[in-house]
């Protein structure tokens, strides 16, 4: 494993268990299930067994000479993981969890739709039951994800609440937990929410990290001088940096969005079963985030990037929505790869990077944003 | 009272009467709707300190949180609206919150300053047992809590505990939980202190089902439709539960 457990699931003074009491025997549940398919060896050889079949992993590395001249850039390529994301990784884990647990029914919540897409996903491939949640305001910018979860069997349940957006959908996907856990898995999409869940997604993602280190030793004799992913709630990133956080002399730099920085403009809070550092004002109160990204759209972050932040083992920068475009266009016209506007953020940071040899995690492409992007 | 000290005063019950518990959102008008509520009947009066997002909350909650927000209720205006309920009435009172409110008041602060402003009492509905136990409170169990948790929920909850009668959030329901009974028997074999249920039970027939398993109901989200009828309405409708429970 890529990282010692957390006691407690403490990150520093972040993550712990803030919930109902309802949830908390099925989350000891869940982590006793953890626990013992961590140690199960044939958990983990039909894991790895179904990200190679039916996800196609590994992944590649792809060197991106036009568009990072004079740095050797490489991409994580995500974004040819089956369903297009890197969700899936987590998706199909968190599925043999599920059935080892005996829950038939799945629930998620969506910002961009490829964590409610790869959910429809591994529900239909194991024929579960599943709902996912999601912001109305999040619907209408990336319908395709909507019209393809509808496609897979998924029902897609519209949140009015709020600023309809990913911080509400995250709320509805827990309160339908509340009333349903006996049946059913809550399949969440990020490393945030409480114990066990930021643990156990930063695991299922670390595969990320763990093939980008080699590739990497294999394509340049060498580890990178920086890796680089974008963060929202924080799973791609979480997931790269296991490969490369017991090495001191890897930088690991995350990239929020600039409206929703909860790492760069945060204070500690509680949202979501968790403590971790939020945009929130100073009664506690949480405050919308903006970002043009709705897979970014998220006023908290996984509590291990604040203990990250906090212990300055990683760096945490921010790309405004501008950037974001700006670097999603130079993407696909420099290497003919249309990136999702959530790595367009990593990417538009790396050329001022002080760093020669770097990775990126290309966390997923970007059809579901062609719309979004075209109008701007 | 601080945090890690004496517990909160304890419900001042005799002579084996149902407890009602009236649960109403901070506000401007929450003084006189408290005071509609116990000449109606309640027994101890919960404030709602309103959070943007609250996990354990259905619907009429949610929306009534929205609109104190909107109307500015923020930790100090509610610690403020508890002095006013105070100054008018009698009976205990609880504040009922999230840990966000507590993460920035700070926890052992917003204790102290609630019990100074006539709080007798706390409720977190996301603070679950084991959680910051220096923390005084009443703790909530659930049908799904294993006997293991309603011991330690028992050992550390303050003066009652809280009978959560569903796996779901506030908001009424149709009938009583069936899983009430079972829960309450459970409870029982855990503490000798009062057990008072809650969520889900909106009418004088509910609260009657329910007063047979358990010492007191808690209504929270019919309390509040009623209260948006103005203080009549309300003390008539506690007065119908007040009813229920005599009878």
């Amino acid at each position: 494993m890529s990282l010692p457990a957390p006691a407690k699931g403490l990150y520093g003074v972040y993550g712990g268990r803030y919930v109902p009491e309802t949830l908390v025997p099925a989350l000891d549940e869940l982590e006793a299930a953890w626990r013992l398919a961590a140690r199960d060896e044939a958990f983990r050889a039909e894991l790895a067994g179904l990200g190679e079949s039916y996800g196609g992993r590994p992944t590649p590395v792809t060197l991106a000479e036009r568009f990072a001249p004079g740095k050797r850039l490489y991409l994580k390529r995500e974004d040819l993981l089956h369903t297009g994301s890197h969700k899936l990784n987590n998706a199909l884990g968190q599925a043999l969890l599920a059935r080892r647990l005996g829950k038939r029914r799945l629930v998620a919540e969506t910002g961009a739709g490829q964590h409610g897409v790869a959910t429809a996903t591994v529900a239909a491939r194991f024929g579960l039951e599943c709902v996912v949640y999601m912001g109305s305001e999040d619907m209408r910018r990336q319908r395709p994800n909507v019209e393809r979860m509808g496609l897979l069997g998924a029902e897609v349940r519209p949140v009015e609440f709020g600023t309809r957006t990913l911080k509400e959908a995250t709320s509805e996907a827990i309160r339908d937990w509340i009333a349903t856990v006996e049946t059913t898995h809550y399949l969440i999409g990020s490393c945030v929410g409480p114990h066990p869940y930021p643990e156990i997604v930063r695991e299922l993602q670390a595969v990320i990290g763990r093939e980008a280190r080699a590739q990497l030793l294999a394509a340049e004799g060498r580890l990178p001088d920086a890796a680089v992913a974008c963060v929202g709630g924080g799973s791609n990133a979480i997931g790269l940096f296991a490969g490369f956080v017991a090495d001191a002399d890897v930088r690991l730099v995350g990239v929020e969005a600039a409206g929703a920085a909860s790492l760069g403009a945060g204070r500690p809070g509680v949202l979501h079963g968790a403590r971790s550092s939020l945009l929130a004002d100073s009664d506690g109160q949480i405050l919308d985030a903006h970002s043009i990204s709705a897979g970014l759209d998220y006023p908290g972050v996984g509590p291990e990037h604040a203990f990250l932040r906090d212990s300055g083992r990683a760096e945490y920068v921010a790309a405004s929505d501008e950037e974001a475009v700006a670097a999603f266009r130079h993407l696909a016209r420099t290497e003919g790869i249309v990136p999702a506007l959530e790595p367009a953020h990593a990417l538009a940071r790396v050329a001022e990077l002080d760093a020669e040899l770097i990775v990126v995690c290309l966390s997923g492409r970007g059809d579901k944003d062609l719309a979004e992007v075209l109008a701007q | 009272m601080t945090a890690a000290g004496t517990p909160w005063a304890a419900a001042p019950l005799s002579g084996g009467a149902k407890a009602l518990v009236v649960y109403l959102m901070a506000g401007a008008r929450t003084p006189e709707l408290a005071e509609a509520a116990v000449e109606g009947g309640a027994d101890i009066v919960e404030i709602g300190f309103p959070f943007s997002d609250p996990l354990a909350d259905g619907p009429v909650i949610r929306r009534a949180a929205e609109r104190a927000l909107a109307e500015g209720m923020r930790t100090q205006a509610c610690l403020e609206c508890l002095a006013c309920v105070a100054e008018r009435v009698e009976v205990p009172l609880v504040p009922m919150t999230y840990s966000s409110l507590l993460e920035a008041y700070g926890y052992d602060r917003f204790a102290t300053d609630a019990a100074a402003a006539g709080a007798t009492g706390l409720i977190v509905a996301d603070l679950p047992a084991g959680e910051r136990p220096a923390l005084r409170r009443i703790q909530l169990v659930a049908p799904t809590s294993t006997d293991e948790r309603l011991r330690l929920a028992a050992r550390e909850t303050d003066g009652w505990l809280y009978l959560v009668t569903i796996a779901g959030t506030t908001g009424a329901r149709e009938s009583l939980s069936p899983a009430l009974a079972g829960l309450a028997a459970r409870a029982r074999r855990a503490t000798d202190l009062p057990l008072y249920a809650g969520f889900g039970i909106s009418t004088p027939a509910h609260a009657a089902a329910a007063a047979d398993h358990v010492d007191g109901v808690v209504v929270g989200s019919r309390a509040l439709e009623a209260a948006e009828g103005g203080p009549g309405t309300l003390r008539a409708y506690v007065r119908s539960l007040r009813d229920a429970l005599r009878a």
